[in-house]
């Protein structure tokens, strides 16, 4: 059993880091960009102090390439940015997907597109779920929602990365990033980290060379690769499906929210049922694979569901797949880097109870 | 009889695709015969780039990378900083380092990034169809400067060797050519310095390699010698350009 520390207070960024720190990782390569600027001061300072490298590359093109070498050679690496680097990002991410490589990369998601703003917002949901770069594959997706969350799933990310072989994304906004909460760390125990005999970090007696490589160039070889891929992805979706159920069970409207928007939505829940309304939500933790499992669980009672997003609507669409037209899915949301308000969702809520959606 | 010549232990014996007369070859046995003669295959790590050459992870029997275009010293550096006792290099053609690759390879040295850069210029984009390069030269035909290169058009060719020895972390910069058996010799020479400077800790070394493309440039692979002789060499001038103090 790990044993209980007393809390500390600490911010969302500085959280990733050493949440990292603790799972191993001891390799960062990074660009500046708010709003994610405290992770890379944070690990400037600590991971030296773990015999790790920062290093400040000279774009997020060059840092996820350094990622990819850092990943093949076998270490625990880490990224992060936000919106507009996540971007330049997606060429390496692909490459680093085709390879089967593991590492982790930090989106702390402002307003777009373009320049957008520095503000929190849930902008970059579909290219974070849906592959992001070229080619068919998709990146594992975690979307903590408190300070606490960032620490424990850090842990999960490097895990799930090595397990499958994969790049994992920790997808949150600037306000995680930004405000502080009061944190518990797990004792510090020794972490047995995977063996990784495919790294490519000198033969060294080894008898045949490891390539590190997402070029088929034969059609037929692609294709069994790409295959390969999918009966992966098959496996995730199967088994690390993870959500949060809140008052689902007899839930006649059901939320849909994740990270920051997920927390307003409590508040509109615990509103609701104070007035005596069925109203659950369900916040995926996992945003790929999608929790569908969830949806299946509520069906039965929920007659509607509400997606509450900080974009114009783009997880809507993965719960339109869940729900699969078998009851009505509306959305409502806040772009720019505004936050949904709790009241101007309820009021949405009871307009919807009413029958008198439009 | 005594053995005077054989394939460098290295060295794949498997069939190469180049197109023949191209020079990827000599340069890719340079570089194996440099890894045998430092003993050092156990430790070498490799990064192939885009571009004709990304097939050598298959040649050289070392653990290797393919990096995607232009990125290779990005990924060697990542390599590098998590295996400090690793032989790291990077082999990349003229587009891959001198146009989509720039800023990695500026950063790479400007950082005295510990690795071996060998850099092959053909003056083309050979791999897509012979267009234009950033080192193509004034006048050359390319199938994207079907009148020769024109200044107003397309500025002035790019001297890479020149350019990374201007910075404090470059510690090792040459250009050297494979157009003739002398100068293979010389080009020898160079790629196993590069390394000796990188296994002593010394920072980014880079060897610029002057290499022939008969099929894009259109020529035999006679007059294509003839060609980079006369045109190339005079406007890339062979030597080293940034050498250590104490080597």
């Amino acid at each position: 059993m790990r044993k209980k520390l007393s809390k500390v207070l600490m911010k969302g960024n500085e959280a990733i880091g050493e949440g990292a720190v603790r799972a191993g990782c001891r390799y960062f390569f990074g660009y500046p960009i708010t709003p994610q600027s405290e992770l890379p001061h944070y690990l400037a300072k600590r991971l030296p102090e773990e015999n790790g490298v920062y290093l400040q590359s000279e774009s997020e093109t060059s840092a996820i390439n350094m990622v990819y070498g850092a990943a093949g050679a076998g270490s625990r690496v880490m990224t992060s940015s936000s919106g507009p680097g996540i971007s330049l990002m997606q060429e390496g991410i692909s490459y680093i997907a085709g390879a089967e490589l593991p590492c982790v990369i930090v989106n702390m998601m402002r307003g777009g597109p373009g320049l957008g703003n520095i503000a929190p917002a849930q902008s970059d949901y579909l290219q974070a779920v849906k592959g992001g770069g070229h080619g068919d594959y998709f990146v594992v997706c975690i979307a903590p929602a408190s300070v606490q969350e960032i620490i424990d799933f850090m842990y999960d990310a490097f895990d799930i990365a090595d397990k499958y072989f994969t790049p994992v994304m920790v997808l949150a906004d600037g306000i995680l990033g930004q405000m502080m909460e009061p944190v518990e760390f797990k004792e510090n125990q020794e972490m047995e980290l995977p063996e990784k005999p495919w790294a490519a970090n000198g033969k060294r007696g080894r008898e045949s060379k490891n390539i590190i490589n997402s070029l088929y160039i034969v059609p037929e070889d692609l294709e069994e690769h790409n295959f390969k891929l999918k009966d992966k992805y098959s496996i995730i979706e199967e088994k690390e499906q993870r959500w949060e159920e809140y008052y689902t069970e007899d839930a006649e409207l059901v939320l849909t929210a994740f990270g920051t928007s997920a927390r307003v939505c409590k508040a509109v829940v615990d509103k609701a049922r104070q007035e005596g309304l069925a109203v659950g939500l369900i916040r995926p933790i996992m945003v790929w694979p999608f929790p569908q499992k969830a949806f299946d669980k509520v069906i039965h009672s929920a007659k509607q569901f509400l997606t509450v997003e900080m974009n114009t609507g783009q997880m809507v669409e993965d719960v339109k797949l869940a729900v699969a037209g078998r009851r009505p899915v509306y959305f409502t949301g806040r772009p720019g880097g505004m936050l949904p308000i709790a009241n101007d969702i309820f009021e949405e809520v009871k307009k919807l109870m009413s029958g008198g959606a439009e | 009889m005594k053995k005077v010549f054989t394939r460098p232990e290295s060295f794949n014996d498997i069939p190469m695709h180049y197109c023949p007369g191209c020079t990827h070859g000599i340069i890719h046995r340079l570089v194996a015969e440099t890894i045998d003669e430092l003993n050092m295959v156990d430790r070498a790590i490799g990064v192939a780039p885009v571009g004709c050459s990304v097939f050598i992870y298959n040649y050289i029997d070392c653990d290797m990378y393919q990096a995607s275009h232009g990125r290779a010293p990005a990924v060697a550096t990542g390599v590098k900083r998590v295996v400090p006792d690793g032989v790291v290099f990077t082999y990349q053609g003229d587009g891959d380092m001198a146009a989509i690759g720039t800023a990695e390879i500026v950063h790479a040295a400007a950082r005295g990034e510990n690795i071996t850069v060998i850099f092959v210029n053909n003056a083309v984009y050979a791999m897509t169809g012979g267009q234009m390069a950033p080192t193509t030269l004034m006048g050359q035909k390319t199938t994207t400067t079907p009148h020769g290169r024109e200044s107003d058009a397309n500025g002035y060719p790019v001297k890479m060797a020149e350019m990374l020895s201007t910075l404090d972390g470059s510690s090792y910069i040459s250009r050297v050519s494979v157009h003739d058996p002398k100068n293979i010799n010389k080009a020898k020479k160079s790629i196993k310095k590069a390394f000796e400077v990188q296994m002593e800790n010394k920072g980014f070394t880079m060897v610029e390699v002057l290499s022939i493309c008969p099929t894009n440039w259109g020529l035999s692979p006679k007059e294509s010698v003839k060609w980079l002789d006369e045109n190339m060499i005079p406007y890339y001038p062979l030597g080293e350009y940034k050498v250590p103090a104490e080597v």
